[in-house]
């Protein structure tokens, strides 16, 4: 049980000291979900033999974290060594390499890929060193073990509550949040301390505070990197909240398709509550908060936050229309602060380091980081984390290494279902919430989604109406409706059979959705549609005039043809699903048009590039 | 995702299901004995989805007479708990196939071919998207992102992740499920 703040502080340098007379060499494992699929658990093992094999259990401590974002080059792993002060950085390890890798030490193992740091993390250094990206909301995440609570604790954790609680009055805490800039990540932008001081506001016998961790975007894990990583930093996040706006009950509403997450949280809640930093009465002091998780049950539409507040209590997910706001009648109708784990993810260090410190960060009006999950036809897929302000070209050439095979880029999807397009154009755009909007585009939660040459815009922008079509609940005509001509309209247009006609009906369309939808989800599902008109225009014109899809995507208006370097081996004929390719061995073969799906299985399954996509 | 949402025939809840299997119904009604339910029927209701998920964990899916079951201790509607049932796609009313096989249909792995890769399962299982097969042995069905964006496009089949799955790799994917 920590009794104070003095006590913790005291507590957490006893931690470091005794960590710092450990094992000196420190193998940081990166076993988030991403790491697990690609395989880590076969590579810890191997270490961990290696490890006692040769008897070094006093030199080397293996330390499972969460994502390190370098989903590229899982598995990753990070060797810090204390005497050296060294980081060394693998990706892509296999079990064989275990040997080498102790061996090596606090030096380069020979053989195994050297992955280069393209972060800095503002609290702890200086010194950008040239780094793209700043760390603040993932800085412990790949770094601390997240289901141990001394490991959070080295890295200052907990110490933003104590100085709150001790030293600060509820006002104070949340003027030091909307003096720090905040705003929200969870898509919309608001103003978090504004939030929070109109929550304050209300005299109420209860209050709640809300973590939004529905993470509905398809494409995007920023906020499971962030639960899974540093389950403690939204914990102490949203007690503070709790503090600043008077709340003695916290709820994390999470999807249930994310387990490891669950589980981590519900370690992370249970050590809290032991350690006194969750309960009644924290850290001996007079406040008492405590959190419970929902669970979601695969709904979009939950993560817009009135519906998330229904669905926690009980009721069908759908949402209403606002004003009130939660932050007046929320849940159960009391005064409710919901707020993105990516923006709780912020508040520790706001008010450890002060709100000047986080200034620093960005731009001056627009302050802080935000996270990306950077993916598509990248080259790096991962986790980024950069400071506001920062070009597209910084991410997606910077930390992504371009695209891949060396293709053309081509767009930047952002934003999600509710977002748009950017194009090369856009490239050098610092990024902030309104230079996006001013794009037609938006900063979503942070899915990030390049394409390249081989993209059709037209059916992406199909592709977000399907999602939408299907996660629409219902209840207002536009959305429920309206997206589904939407999406008839878009199946024309791929199918060959759009006029010019059906742009105007599509654009005019897209308008009354977006002026008459009763909430969020409707409001913004037109955006991929307008947004990819706007910018590729002449893409949706060749679909109608030309009849053409030069990405090669929309199969009525594509044909597979074998050419002359046609060897007659016979692979395409036997991988046909349908059997459609004709001919003898070592002769020229051929293709039914009328029997083929167009699937592309013997385009791609060609070694003598014989078949032509027209 | 689309879903089956023919009721059975029959009397409401005679399908039986609950009381076929004690243990589990022992296990169901444990757990909400142990939520805090009080009268006031709102807050019970902030129980029903976590009650949901614990059922559908059990009996891998939740026939009417698990809803009745559930309703009946919250003090609620059969009506107002289909009514959440239908809402959320992570419930099912009908049994699902002891291989669950999931295409990601995030926009990571959208971007890198995965509605091929669905067409390709739908082609060779014989069953469309949100169904299960005749002998129970396989459903299909689409997710959304599981966070493996990097290993586009993902097959998940129960809990194992199969990544890069091009359309020719299906068969192979099929043939593991043994
Ligand atoms: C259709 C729709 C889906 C949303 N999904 C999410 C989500 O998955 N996660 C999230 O944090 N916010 C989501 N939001 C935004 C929330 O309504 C809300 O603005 C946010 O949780 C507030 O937190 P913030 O101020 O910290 O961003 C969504 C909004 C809409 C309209
Ligand atoms: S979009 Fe498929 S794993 Fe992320």
């Amino acid at each position: 049980m920590i009794e104070n703040a003095k006590h913790l502080r005291e507590h957490a340098l006893e931690l470091g000291m005794r960590q710092a007379k450990g094992p000196r060499t420190r193998i940081l494992v990166s076993m988030g979900t991403c790491g697990i699929a690609a395989d880590t658990e076969p590579v810890l093992a191997a270490l961990r033999e290696e490890i006692s094999r040769r008897d070094l259990q006093d030199v080397f401590e293996v330390v499972e974290t969460g994502c390190m974002g370098l989903c590229h080059s899982e598995p990753s792993i990070e060797v810090v060594d204390g005497v050296e002060g060294t980081m060394t950085l693998y990706g892509n390890v296999v079990p064989g390499q275990a040997a080498a890798i102790i061996e090596a030490g606090p030096y380069e193992a020979a053989g195994v890929e050297v992955l280069e740091r393209t972060w800095y993390c503002p609290e702890n250094e200086e010194n950008t060193n040239g780094a793209l990206q700043a760390r603040v909301v993932l800085r412990n995440s790949g770094r601390i073990d997240p289901e141990n609570l001394d490991s959070y604790l080295i890295a200052g954790g907990y110490q933003g509550l104590a100085r709150a609680l001790t030293e600060m009055s509820p006002e104070e805490v949340g003027g030091e949040v909307r003096e720090s800039g905040l705003r929200g990540r969870g898509g919309g932008g608001f103003p978090t301390g504004m939030k929070w001081g109109f929550a304050a506001a209300r005299k109420a016998r209860d209050k709640f505070v809300v973590c939004n961790a529905d993470e509905g975007d398809p494409g995007a894990f920023m906020d499971r990197a962030v639960l899974e990583g540093d389950p403690h930093c939204v914990l102490e996040a949203m007690a503070i909240a709790g503090y600043a706006v008077g709340a003695s009950q916290g709820i994390i509403y999470i999807r249930a398709e994310y387990p490891l997450a669950i589980k981590r949280l519900r370690k992370a809640i249970e050590q809290a509550r032991e350690n006194g930093f969750l309960g009644s009465g924290i850290m001996g002091g007079k406040f008492s908060f405590d959190i419970d998780i929902k669970y979601g049950a695969g709904a979009f539409v939950c993560g817009e936050e009135t519906a998330l507040i229904h669905s926690i209590e009980g009721h069908r997910g759908e949402p209403t229309f606002k004003p009130p706001f939660p932050a007046v009648s929320g849940l159960w109708k009391a005064p409710t602060v919901v707020n993105n784990v990516e923006t709780f993810a912020n508040v520790p260090a706001i008010i450890r380091r002060g709100a000047d410190w986080f200034k620093q960060i960005g731009l001056p009006e627009c302050t802080g980081t935000k996270v990306f999950a950077l993916a598509g036809k990248v080259s790096k897929v991962g986790l980024v984390e950069v400071p506001m302000g920062a070009t597209l070209h910084d991410i997606v050439y910077g930390v992504g290494g371009g695209i891949r095979d060396g293709r053309e880029f081509k767009a930047v999807q952002t934003g999600g279902p509710s977002g748009g397009c950017l194009k090369a154009d856009h490239l050098q755009t610092p990024i902030t919430y309104e230079t996006l909007r001013a794009l037609d585009s938006m900063m979503g939660s942070g899915g990030m989604i390049v394409m390249d040459s081989d993209d059709c815009m037209v059916n992406v922008a199909k592709f977000f109406l399907d999602f939408t079509l299907d996660e629409s609940c219902g209840k207002c005509t536009p959305c429920r409706i309206g997206n589904k001509r939407l999406h008839e309209m878009l199946t024309e247009v791929c199918a060959g059979r759009g006029t010019q006609e059906t742009l105007a009906k599509l654009k005019n369309l897209s308008h009354t959705i977006k002026d008459t939808a009763l909430c969020g989800l409707g409001q913004t599902s037109p955006n991929p549609v307008l947004s990819t008109m706007l910018q590729f225009e002449d893409e949706y014109r060749e679909h109608i005039e030309d009849k053409k899809c030069r990405a090669g995507v929309c199969r009525h208006l594509i044909s597979y043809v074998i050419n002359d370097d046609c060897v007659g081996c016979t692979l395409c004929a036997r991988n046909c699903p349908v059997d459609c390719i004709s001919g003898q061995r070592r002769e020229k073969h051929e293709i039914d048009q009328d029997k083929c799906i167009k699937c592309g299985v013997c385009h791609s399954l060609c070694k003598f590039h014989a078949i032509d996509k027209r | 995702m689309t879903k089956n949402r023919v009721r059975p025939t029959g009397p409401i809840g005679s399908d039986g299901v609950i009381n076929q299997e004690p243990k589990k119904r022992q296990e169901l009604a444990d757990y909400m004995s142990g939520l805090n339910l009080g009268d006031d029927r709102d807050r019970n209701r902030g129980f029903l989805i976590q009650c949901l998920h614990k059922a559908q964990e059990l009996f891998g899916y939740l026939p009417e007479s698990v809803q009745l079951f559930v309703a009946d201790r919250l003090g609620l509607h059969l009506s107002e708990v289909y009514g959440v049932i239908s809402f959320y796609s992570y419930f099912t009313t009908v049994p699902v196939g002891r291989y669950r096989i999931n295409v990601c249909m995030g926009t990571a792995c959208f971007v890198r071919g995965a509605d091929r890769v669905l067409e390709e399962f739908k082609r060779h299982l014989g069953i469309d998207d949100g169904e299960t097969s005749e002998n129970g042995k396989f459903s299909l069905g689409g997710l959304r992102c599981v966070g493996a964006c990097s290993l586009a496009p993902v097959v998940m089949v129960n809990d194992k992740v199969y990544g890069n799955v091009a359309p020719d790799k299906v068969p192979d994917i099929i043939n593991d499920c043994q």
